[in-house]
């Protein structure tokens, strides 16, 4: 079976990962932030004030949301297992793939925001503002993170970008 | 004659990044359009623009690549406010811009006299259309070239080229909103910034968007509702002249001033050469680095194709355009709204 045929199945994470407890990710979603932020220090300067807001990244098709507070020197990601409890500045919904795109450098923002595909509430500024400031960063944040991961890391990456939207 | 010694025309780009800067020039910008993080140009949006650094860095990599950088200093200082713009062309005349863009006549002034020799660059901004218009640009500022309004069609350009001093520049792609270059202040109503003067269209501080549980989208600029998405419609920038609203003569919400629908003249492209059109312009300072390299990509190959005799090759972009429709606008007919 074709790699993109599995978009059929985009639902499929949904319900195999929940099972699995929230905090199982928690370490790893911060590693790979950490990594991000001393690799890339200028995203900081181009979110200005912004860098001390609250992001929450809905994932559509996952069943658990993130929270993202991109301070500098202290990026912190916490997972939780839905949206209901958390507070947060700005919250940005779409599926897994599609952010997968926007921090590969492979999706534009606006396109995706026209299509209806990516959502945005709260603090529009700051969304933004984190959106110019991710797009800034040289080569892609996907790749970088599938780095960090080594072998398996760049396998599962190459992976999802053979997948069609 | 003067088909022997045309020269083939500019592709110029935009960057509101220094990574979309570098991709526009590997991606065959022949100019890059930016500006800096502040009043001084009319896309002065949250975490985008150039820092001081960020522009002396580009514009050495787009030299060593054989690309010129234009630097927007298109709005207008308010009275009494001018040290920002003269702080920006003094610093874009050191790090060595090829042009600058500009709008105001007392900006052109002070970079004219300030900075002699420098290249300016009419701005759409400007609002000039007609032969009057230009040469007075051309006569008192030695502007080089003319951004037209979006608002001639192609005879009208053609014409137009015979009877002015300077190259013209138009645009080919991107964001439609052209109701009064220049002019416009239904921002400004709206939440007290001025597009012309603090660069901000639509500030994304004063921009909502609320969904309800049926998944409608309603965007609002500070107090004023400017539309509503149903599930399944597609959405346009939270733009007051691309709102839908009620008025009295009408039943149903409808699209007051303009629709949300982006400029591809793709279809017109060989007859904007033949008119004479120096440089065409790429519209999307606030688009990402994947929008730059695809339509800059796109519009590189369709424009050598032309200038090589063959039929343009123009990618599908409408994925790239606002509310997912296109339009010629009135460079195909004056029948464009």
């Amino acid at each position: 079976m074709a790699a993109r045929d599995l978009a059929r199945f985009k639902d499929v994470p949904k319900h195999l990962l929940r099972p699995v407890p929230a905090w199982v990710y928690t370490p790893f979603l911060q590693r790979a932030a950490g990594h991000i932020a001393r690799k890339h220090p200028r995203l900081f300067r181009r979110l200005g004030p912004h860098s001390h807001k609250n992001f929450l990244i809905q994932f559509t098709n996952l069943p658990f949301v993130l929270l993202l507070q991109p301070h500098p020197g202290h990026v912190r990601i916490e997972v939780f297992r839905d949206a209901r409890h958390v507070e947060y500045d700005a919250k940005i919904s779409g599926s897994f793939l599609d952010m997968l795109r926007l921090l590969d450098g492979r999706m534009d923002g606006d396109a995706i925001f026209f299509s209806r595909a990516l959502r945005v509430e709260g603090d529009t500024e700051a969304v933004v503002s984190l959106r110019n400031a991710l797009d800034d960063v040289e080569g892609s944040i996907a790749g970088d993170v599938a780095d960090l991961f080594g072998a398996p890391g760049r396998a599962g990456l190459s992976f999802l970008r053979r997948i069609e939207a | 004659m003067q088909e022997e010694t045309r020269k083939k025309p500019e592709l110029v780009c935009p960057a509101g990044t220094p990574a979309a800067f570098r991709t526009a020039v590997d991606a065959g910008a022949d100019d890059v359009y930016c500006g800096f993080q502040n009043a001084t140009n009319a896309r002065n949006f949250p975490g985008l623009n150039f820092m001081l650094d960020e522009l002396e860095e580009a514009i050495d990599y787009a030299h060593r690549h054989g690309t010129k950088v234009l630097l927007a200093l298109n709005t207008f200082p308010p009275a009494g406010q001018t040290q920002l713009w003269k702080q920006a062309a003094a610093d874009g005349a050191r790090l060595g811009v090829d042009a600058f863009i500009v709008a105001d006549i007392g900006v052109a002034r002070h970079i004219t006299e300030k900075h002699p020799g420098q290249r300016l660059h009419l701005s759409v901004q400007a609002g000039a259309p007609s032969v009057e218009a230009i040469k007075f640009y051309c006569e008192e500022f030695g502007v080089k070239r003319v951004v037209l309004p979006r608002i001639l069609t192609v005879p009208e350009i053609k014409s137009l080229k015979s009877e002015i001093p300077c190259e013209i520049e138009t645009f080919i792609f991107g964001n439609h909103g052209l109701m009064a270059e220049g002019r416009c202040s239904l921002t400004n109503y709206a939440t007290g910034y001025s597009t012309n003067m603090d660069g901000v269209c639509s500030p994304a501080g004063d921009v909502e968007y609320k969904e309800d549980e049926d998944g409608n989208v309603r965007s609002r600029l500070a107090d004023f509702t400017i539309d509503c998405f149903g599930c399944g419609q597609n959405a346009g920038y939270p733009t007051i002249c691309k709102g839908r609203y009620h008025a009295p003569h009408r039943d149903d919400a409808y699209y007051a001033f303009e629709e949300p629908v982006s400029l591809n003249l793709a279809g017109l492209l060989p007859d904007l050469i033949e008119a004479g059109v120096d440089a065409f312009k790429i519209e999307g300072r606030q688009r990402s680095r994947a929008y730059v390299r695809a339509v800059v990509e796109a519009w590189r190959k369709a424009i050598d194709d032309v200038v090589e005799g063959k039929p343009p090759e123009i990618a599908d972009l409408l994925a790239f355009t606002e509310g997912q429709k296109q339009t010629q606008g009135a460079f195909q007919s004056k029948k464009w709204r």
